[in-house]
C-alpha cells in the first residue's frame, strides 16, 4: 500500500510540478524577459543540482532542477459532487458463488487493508451458515453491503449523508454524517459500522484528502460501510475483495453490459443467475440488493469449522 | 350563583398559593441534583472528548441507553397536554391546580429529550446539517419538526394561563417573589388587565389545547416510527404509535401524580391538592395502565402466536431467556400492580397513589430500555467477526452518569419553576371559587 501511495504521489508531483513550471514560465516571459523562467521568487533557495523532466505548454520536455518544485498537497481524484452522482450509464452488480468459499477470509483482510478499517471493525463478514439447523448442510456466506436498490439506510438518513447513486452504489459522506446511527438501525444486513473513537491511522493516511468513493480516511464518530470500491470501478478495475479471493468467490460486473467476472473468468451475468439459480438475501424484506448469491451446490471444498481463519 | 370572596378570603388564597423560598430540605434537594447534573457534564465532557468510545454501545447495540431515556423523556411530555388540554376540552373543572405542574413536567422533559438525541449524535458539532441538509423523507425530521412544535405550544401554554398570576406576583412584593420582579416585569408587562386582552387570551388557550392534542399525538407516534420504520424483530410493528401513545399517557399521569404529593407536602397545599384530586388521578391511572396493558398484550401476544423466525428468537428472550426477569418485572411493576393497587378505594388515597406513581414512572423508563436493547441485540444475521464486547450490551458510567445528569436535569428546570411560579394557578383558583 505504501508503495502505491508512493508511486502515485510522486506521479502528481510529476505532473503538478508540469502545470507549475508553465504558468511559471508565461508569467515570466510576461514580465521580464531577461529573467529564467525557472527562478523562484524566494532567492533563498538553493538549486539542489539533481534535475526532473517536466512537460512545457509547448509540448517540449524540459529539465527543471528539484528544489524549484513546490509540492502540492493531496487533492481528491475526482470532486465530492462527481462522487455523489455515479458514474453513467453503469449498474453495478456482485455475484456471490457460495460453492466456491472455503472461509479463507482474504477478502475480508484486503477490504481492512485498503480502507484502514479499525480493529475489530469488518465491512466483509463471512458468515458460516445453517451450522444449527437439523437437516440441512452448512456453508460459508461472505457477506458485503449488499447495495439495494430501495436501501433502508437511504431512506432514514436526516441529513443524505448515506445516498444512492445512478450506478447503483450506496455511499456514505463521512464529511456530512451526523453520527445518528439510524442507518445502522435501518440495515437488515448488519453491514454497517460505526467510528466509536478516533480512528488509529498512520500520518499519511490521516492526512489523505477524504473522498467518499474512497471511504479513506475513517473519521470519527461517523459511519462507514463497503463502498464496492467505487474508486476503483471509476479506474475501470475490480473491487479489492474481488482480486483477492484465490478461489474466485466474488464477481463483479455491470448489469447493463450483462457481464460479471471474477478476474479469471467473465459470465453473462443473466445466464449465470439463470444457470445456477441464483437468490438474494432477505429478499422479502423488498430491499433489491444488488449482490446475488449462487447456492452452494456442488462444492469445491468440505465445510470445516474451528480454523484459524473461523473466529467469533 | 355567584359567591364574592372577601378581601380576606383572597388574600388568604394568594398567600396559600405563592412561591416560596426554598427550606433546609429544598436546598440539599436542589444541591443533590445539581450535583448529579455536574456529573452528568463531565461525563459528557469525556465522550466530547474521547468519542462514544466511553460508551458501551457498539455495532449491534449501536442504540442503547441515551434513546430510552429520550424515548420515556417524549412519553412524560404527553402528560401537559393529557392534563391541560384533553381534560379541558372535557369540562373538566377539578383539573385546574394540576394543569400548571403538567405543563412544568412537559416542558422540562421536552427540553431534556432534545438534548438527549443531540448528547446522543457522533458528531454534535454537525447538528446544524439537519437544517442545512434535511431530507423530509427521514422520521428523524419528522421528530425534530414535532419536538420543536411541542416544545413552543407547551411553553404558550404554560406562558398565557401564567400571565394573570404575574400580574398578583407584581403586586404582592413579599420576599419571596421580590428576587425574580424583574423577571415578573419581563414576562407580564404588556399584561394591563383589559377585558379584551382576556377574551384574546382565553380564546388562545382554547385554541392552543384543541392544536396540542394533535401535535402531542405525533410527537409520540413519530418517535415510536423511529423504530417501526425499521424491519427489525420487535420494532416492526403496526401497533406501534398507539402502544407509545397509551405508554406516555400512563408516564405522564404517574409523574403528576408523584409532583401532586410531593408539591402538596413541600407547600402544605392539602385545601387545594384535596384527596378527591388523589381519587380523581387514580381513576385516570387505572383506565391508562389497563389501555397500556391491553396494547402491551396486541405487542407481545400477536407475534408470539406465530413465532416468526426472528420474532421468535427476540421474544424467547424477552418471555424466558436473559431478559425474562427484567420483562415480567417491568409488566407486573408498571402495569399490573398499580392497576391492583389503584381500583381500591383505599388505593385512591394520597400515599399508595404516590408508590403507585413511583413504579409507573419507574416502570416506564424500564419498559423503555426493553423497548430499544433487546431489538437491537436480535439482528437477522447471527452477530459475527465482532469482538465479544460487541454482543452484549451494558451502559458504561458515562453513560448512566449522563441519563442520570438529564433526569436530574428535568427535576431541576421543574423544582426551579415551582420555585419562581406558582404551582396552582391563583387567578383561577380565586375565580373558580367564586362561580363555586
Amino acid at each position: 500500500m505504501s508503495n502505491s501511495t508512493n508511486e502515485l504521489t510522486s506521479r502528481r508531483a510529476f505532473l503538478s510540478g508540469a502545470a507549475m513550471a508553465a504558468v511559471g514560465s508565461v508569467a515570466a516571459i510576461a514580465c521580464n524577459s531577461n529573467k529564467h523562467p525557472f527562478t523562484p521568487e524566494d532567492e533563498s533557495v538553493v538549486p539542489s543540482g539533481e534535475k526532473v523532466k517536466l512537460l512545457s505548454v509547448n509540448g517540449d520536455v524540459i529539465e527543471v532542477d528539484k528544489a524549484f518544485l513546490k509540492p502540492v498537497p493531496d487533492m481528491p481524484p475526482i470532486s465530492n459532487d462527481e462522487a455523489r452522482v455515479g458514474i453513467a450509464g453503469k449498474k453495478f452488480v456482485m455475484v456471490i458463488d457460495l460453492s466456491r468459499c472455503k472461509n479463507l477470509k482474504k477478502c475480508q483482510s484486503a477490504c481492512n487493508h485498503m480502507h484502514h478499517i479499525q480493529d475489530g471493525q469488518n465491512w466483509i463478514k463471512v458468515y458460516a451458515m445453517g451450522e444449527e439447523a437439523e437437516h440441512t448442510a452448512p456453508y460459508w456466506q461472505p457477506t458485503t453491503c449488499m447495495h439495494c436498490d430501495v436501501p433502508p439506510c437511504v431512506k432514514v438518513c436526516p441529513v443524505d449523508a448515506t445516498f444512492k447513486r445512478q450506478d447503483g452504489v450506496v455511499l456514505i459522506d463521512s464529511d456530512r454524517c451526523i453520527g445518528c446511527r439510524f442507518c445502522m438501525a435501518a440495515c437488515p444486513y448488519s453491514t454497517r459500522v460505526f467510528n466509536w473513537s478516533e480512528p488509529v491511522l498512520t500520518e499519511d493516511v490521516a492526512s489523505t484528502h477524504y473522498n467518499c468513493e474512497t471511504s479513506v480516511p475513517q473519521k470519527k464518530g461517523t459511519v462507514g460501510k463497503c463502498d464496492f470500491c467505487a474508486d476503483m470501478t471509476r479506474k475501470g478495475e475490480l473491487p479489492h475483495c474481488v482480486s483477492a479471493c484465490p478461489n474466485g468467490v466474488f464477481f463483479f460486473g455491470d448489469i447493463n453490459e450483462d457481464s460479471v467476472s471474477n478476474g479469471a473468468e467473465t459470465f453473462r451475468f443473466s445466464e449465470l443467475i439463470r444457470d445456477k439459480a441464483g437468490y438474494r438475501l432477505l429478499e422479502d424484506l423488498g430491499t433489491h440488493p444488488n449482490v446475488y448469491y449462487l447456492p452452494p451446490v456442488n462444492r469445491n471444498f468440505p465445510f470445516e469449522v474451528g480454523k484459524e481463519n473461523d473466529k467469533g | 350563583m355567584e359567591n364574592e370572596l372577601t378581601v380576606t378570603e383572597e388574600q388568604k388564597i394568594i398567600a396559600d398559593l405563592l412561591p416560596r423560598p426554598f427550606g433546609r430540605a429544598g436546598k440539599i434537594w436542589v444541591a443533590a441534583l445539581s450535583v448529579v447534573c455536574l456529573l452528568g457534564v463531565f461525563a459528557y465532557y469525556r465522550q466530547l472528548r474521547y468519542g462514544l468510545q466511553v460508551t458501551a454501545m457498539r455495532d449491534y447495540v449501536s442504540w442503547g441507553l441515551y434513546i430510552s431515556n429520550f424515548v420515556f423523556f417524549v412519553a412524560i411530555s404527553l402528560v401537559g397536554s393529557l392534563i391541560t388540554a384533553i381534560l379541558r376540552i372535557a369540562n373538566v373543572t377539578w383539573s385546574t391546580p394540576l394543569t400548571r405542574i403538567a405543563e412544568m413536567i412537559a416542558i422540562a422533559a421536552i427540553m431534556f429529550a432534545a438534548m438527549i438525541i443531540v448528547i446522543d449524535m457522533g458528531r454534535p458539532e454537525r447538528l446544524l446539517n439537519v437544517f442545512a441538509h434535511g431530507r423530509i423523507q427521514s422520521p428523524i425530521i419528522w421528530d425534530v419538526v414535532v419536538i420543536t412544535t411541542y416544545f413552543f405550544v407547551s411553553l404558550l401554554l404554560l406562558y398565557l394561563p401564567l400571565l394573570p398570576d404575574i400580574q398578583i406576583l407584581r403586586a404582592h412584593q413579599v420576599a419571596a417573589v421580590k428576587p425574580f420582579q424583574k423577571l415578573y416585569k419581563f414576562m407580564g408587562a404588556f399584561w394591563k388587565k383589559t377585558p379584551e386582552q382576556h377574551r384574546i387570551s382565553s380564546k388562545a388557550i382554547s385554541i392552543l389545547c384543541i392544536t396540542i392534542i394533535p401535535v402531542a399525538f405525533c410527537i409520540h407516534t413519530v418517535t415510536s416510527w423511529l423504530f417501526a420504520t425499521t424491519f427489525r424483530p420487535g420494532w416492526d410493528s403496526t401497533n406501534f404509535g398507539a402502544y407509545f401513545i397509551s405508554g406516555a399517557f400512563l408516564a405522564g399521569s404517574g409523574a403528576v401524580v408523584v409532583a401532586m404529593f410531593v408539591v402538596r407536602k413541600a407547600y402544605q397545599l392539602d385545601k387545594y391538592i384535596t384527596d378527591v384530586h388523589f381519587d380523581k388521578m387514580g381513576r385516570i391511572l387505572v383506565l391508562l395502565a389497563l389501555l397500556y396493558l391491553y396494547f402491551n398484550v396486541n405487542e407481545y401476544l400477536v407475534p408470539a402466536f406465530k413465532m416468526k423466525e426472528g420474532e421468535g428468537a427476540h421474544l424467547n428472550q424477552l418471555f424466558r431467556g436473559d431478559w425474562a426477569l427484567k420483562f415480567w418485572t417491568t409488566i407486573l411493576v408498571s402495569m399490573v400492580i398499580p392497576i391492583v393497587m389503584l381500583v381500591f378505594k383505599k388505593g385512591r388515597k394520597p400515599l399508595p397513589m404516590f408508590i403507585a406513581g413511583l413504579m409507573v414512572v419507574a416502570g416506564a423508563w424500564f419498559k423503555r430500555y426493553i423497548i430499544v436493547v433487546p431489538s437491537m441485540l436480535h439482528p437477522f444475521l447471527p452477530m459475527h467477526d465482532v469482538p465479544a464486547s460487541y454482543k452484549y450490551y451494558f451502559p458504561s458510567w458515562e453513560e448512566w452518569a449522563i441519563a442520570g445528569g438529564s433526569l436530574a436535569g428535568a427535576l431541576l428546570v421543574i423544582t426551579l419553576l415551582v420555585r419562581i411560579f406558582p404551582v396552582i394557578p391563583i387567578r383561577e383558583t380565586i375565580d373558580e371559587m367564586k362561580t363555586d
